[in-house]
């Protein structure tokens, strides 16, 4: 029941933002920030409530897709109160309203939980992992954003798209952010991975293909960050490079993780 | 007697082609005196902004004029004519003058209604005046054109609503940068545009303001009403890197900020977003700049882009405005007609019969009892000093509207017959201003 009204709340909040993109009155984006907190708290009732019944993490199976959008949800919300850009909301809610509507759509199955994932350092590893991606998801939307609206400012262009995004400089302090807080969280996703993998079978190193695209991932993120320390890589670059490793983490998670059956472990 | 404009603004040309047709302020003098040396041409004003390059000329013939006007300004930039013709507009008589008036009220500015467009076009007339390039007509028609901006501005809301370049340029900064809190803006060079662009990002909240300027005088003397820091001009390009927002309008004839100085300066500040304003014609600034990553540069005729997103609902305003200036429109070209031979011969000899008639009536009240002979003699006598004192003006009139000097002559004619209108002009206030 909780889980329906959620849904029906992100579908709201989505109409909100997009009413809002279209209109550019302020009580609209109040109101639509006011339904996504309210379908955030409903949302995190209905995975707490779920637990008990999976006894298990909501980390298996389709169940992440719903703790993927609860963590976007979470972590657009403090951006738009850092920030105040209610457009992203236009983004946001409707994926995390697409996610949640996959998790009914897509058949859950029977799932027996493998005694390897019962390790502590399961839920560990996922969790931070998603958080990460939720992050860098994201930052993937600011990129976007800042694409289009770069493309309006450098070609003289002002019409309505430019009217309705933010500034230039918030989108890429956005994707700043996104990179300072979701990179250390992906690096102890993948560091407690190594551990975990290490505690089931004794080896650091499961070479999946998960494994391998979660490095390149990291590797890509990782040269973003010295980019922006060092020589101040930032705007388009960056922009591009969020939106390449983000592009890559979905491919890894919807290809290798539905299709082929998760880290497809022999 | 014709009234001609030929000349290219904002609207018919690009940037390009402005500013190979723009006059520096320099050889306005030279400029005015050729223009008057044209064949056919009588008077002529030359108005050069950066928005704008008009010659309004009083000519004989209107076909051979515009094509003389054209070849003058041809001849005087040194550029063939197919270079530019097909962004020249002309037009001629009435629509000439509406043009003037409207230019002069401000409703063909880039930004509708902003003041800075009356000061030139003064500026231009005096130029004109000071080389006697200006003459009968062009006296008449600038001093009504600018009574009619004067009544456009007070009667109308056109100018309060102006959404100034200025304004236009803060909104876009705030686009790039978010906040214009702690930025840094430079003024390289000193001109009016460039002066009211700097007070408005005072305003936003920069932080700090650098003026460089050819003459470090006046670089030192803006930097000081700012409360910023005067640089040297042979090396502002080394102070760039502090700088998020350039604004420039030199009077320079060549680039004077290069991609080669932007990627250096981008450089040393770890890639952090710039905007270059240029609003100078002929620019300032390269256009290939805009093609580095983070820099942002809009020339005047990007701003112009900018504005026309930002402006609407102005138009019962502007309609107001239009009509106005057909008001003052008629009563000029009702004061151009009267300045032909015919009604102005017409005028003196109704001027006489008139006072003949008076005085005549004055005299036979006091004299009773004449015979209807002695009345008849009276009249023929009056009649005679009257065609007498006149005929000779009128035929000195009819020799020299022949001449060059026609439009002077017959104006002091109309003068000293009192045939002028009888609405008085206020031209000295309106010039003053």
């Amino acid at each position: 029941m909780f889980f329906y009204i959620t849904l029906f709340l992100y579908l709201a909040a989505t109409s909100g933002y997009i009413s809002y993109l279209i209109t550019l009155k302020k009580p609209i984006s109040l109101i639509s920030t006011s339904i996504l907190i309210a379908s955030f708290i409903l949302h995190a009732a209905v995975i707490t409530l779920r637990y008990p019944e999976l006894g298990h993490p909501p980390f298996i199976g389709v169940e992440t897709l719903s703790f993927l959008a609860w963590a976007i949800v979470g972590i657009y919300l403090l951006v738009e109160w850092r920030y105040k850009v209610y457009v992203l909301g236009s983004i946001v809610s409707p994926i995390a309203f697409i996610l949640l509507l996959l998790t009914v759509i897509i058949p859950e199955g029977e799932i027996h939980v493998p005694s390897y994932l019962r390790s502590v350092w399961f839920p560990l590893h996922v969790g931070f992992a998603f958080l990460g991606n939720a992050i860098f998801s994201l930052a993937c939307a600011a990129g976007i954003m800042y694409l289009i609206q770069e493309r309006q400012v450098k070609r003289h262009y002002l019409g309505g798209i430019y009217k309705r995004l933010p500034s230039l400089e918030v989108l890429d302090e956005i994707n700043e952010m996104c990179l300072f807080i979701g990179f250390p969280l992906m690096t102890f996703g993948i560091t407690t991975g190594f551990i975990w993998s290490n505690a089931v079978w004794g080896t650091f190193w499961n070479l999946s293909p998960r494994a391998v695209f979660s490095i390149i991932t990291w590797f890509l993120y990782a040269t973003l960050l010295a980019g922006r320390l060092s020589v101040g890589w930032r705007g388009r670059r960056a922009a591009v490079l969020a939106i390449t490793g983000f592009s890559i983490m979905i491919a890894t998670y919807f290809v290798i993780n539905i299709i082929w059956g998760g880290h497809a472990f022999k | 007697m014709n009234i001609i404009v030929v000349g290219l603004n904002h609207k018919t040309a690009p940037v390009e082609i402005r500013e190979k047709l723009s006059f520096q302020p320099d050889l306005l003098e030279e400029a005015h005196k050729r223009l008057l040396k044209t064949p056919g041409v009588t008077e002529g004003m030359i108005l050069s902004t950066c928005n704008r390059v008009e010659v309004y000329s009083c000519i004989n013939d209107i076909e051979s004029g515009i094509m003389e006007v054209k070849g003058f300004l041809s001849a005087f930039h040194g550029l063939p004519l197919e270079r530019f013709e097909e962004h020249l507009f002309v037009c001629s008589a009435e629509d000439a003058l509406r043009h003037l008036f409207r230019v002069a009220a401000s409703l063909d500015s880039m930004v509708v209604g902003e003041p800075q467009i009356l000061g030139q076009l003064k500026d231009a007339y005096q130029t004109s005046c000071k080389n006697k390039a200006a003459g009968v007509i062009l006296n008449k028609l600038l001093h009504r054109a600018f009574s009619t901006a004067k009544r456009v501005r007070t009667e109308t809301k056109i100018a309060s609503s102006a959404v100034s370049i200025s304004y236009a340029a803060v909104e876009l900064a705030k686009k790039i940068f978010g906040s214009l809190e702690g930025k840094v803006v430079m003024l390289v060079g000193a001109g009016e545009m460039c002066e009211l662009a700097a007070k408005h990002f005072i305003n936003s909240g920069i932080k700090d303001i650098y003026v460089t300027n050819r003459t470090f005088e006046r670089a030192e003397k803006l930097a000081e009403e700012f409360k910023g820091t005067p640089v040297n001009f042979n090396e502002f390009q080394h102070t760039l890197h502090k700088v998020d927002i350039v604004l420039s309008s030199t009077g320079a004839t060549h680039y004077i900020i290069k991609p080669a100085d932007v990627t250096e300066a981008l450089k040393a500040r770890k890639q952090k977003p710039m905007f270059f304003i240029d609003i100078a014609v002929p620019r300032d600034i390269d256009p290939k700049v805009n093609d580095i990553d983070n820099v942002y540069l809009y020339d005047i005729d990007d701003m112009q882009g900018v504005i026309e997103a930002n402006v609407k609902g102005r138009s019962k305003e502007a309609e107001k405005a239009e009509e106005i200036i057909a008001e003052e429109l008629m009563v000029f070209i009702h004061w151009l007609k009267t300045l032909d031979l015919t009604p102005t011969i017409v005028g003196i000899k109704e001027r006489g019969e008139d006072i003949r008639r008076k005085e005549l009536e004055k005299a036979l009240a006091h004299l009773n009892g004449l015979s209807p002979e002695q009345i008849k003699v009276l009249e023929s006598l009056t009649s005679a000093i009257v065609n007498k004192l006149i005929h000779h003006p009128v035929v000195a009139l009819k020799t020299h509207a022949k001449g060059h000097y026609r439009d002077m002559y017959l104006e002091v004619a109309r003068n000293m017959f009192d045939l002028a209108d009888k609405e008085k002009e206020e031209p000295e206030e309106a010039l003053e201003e």
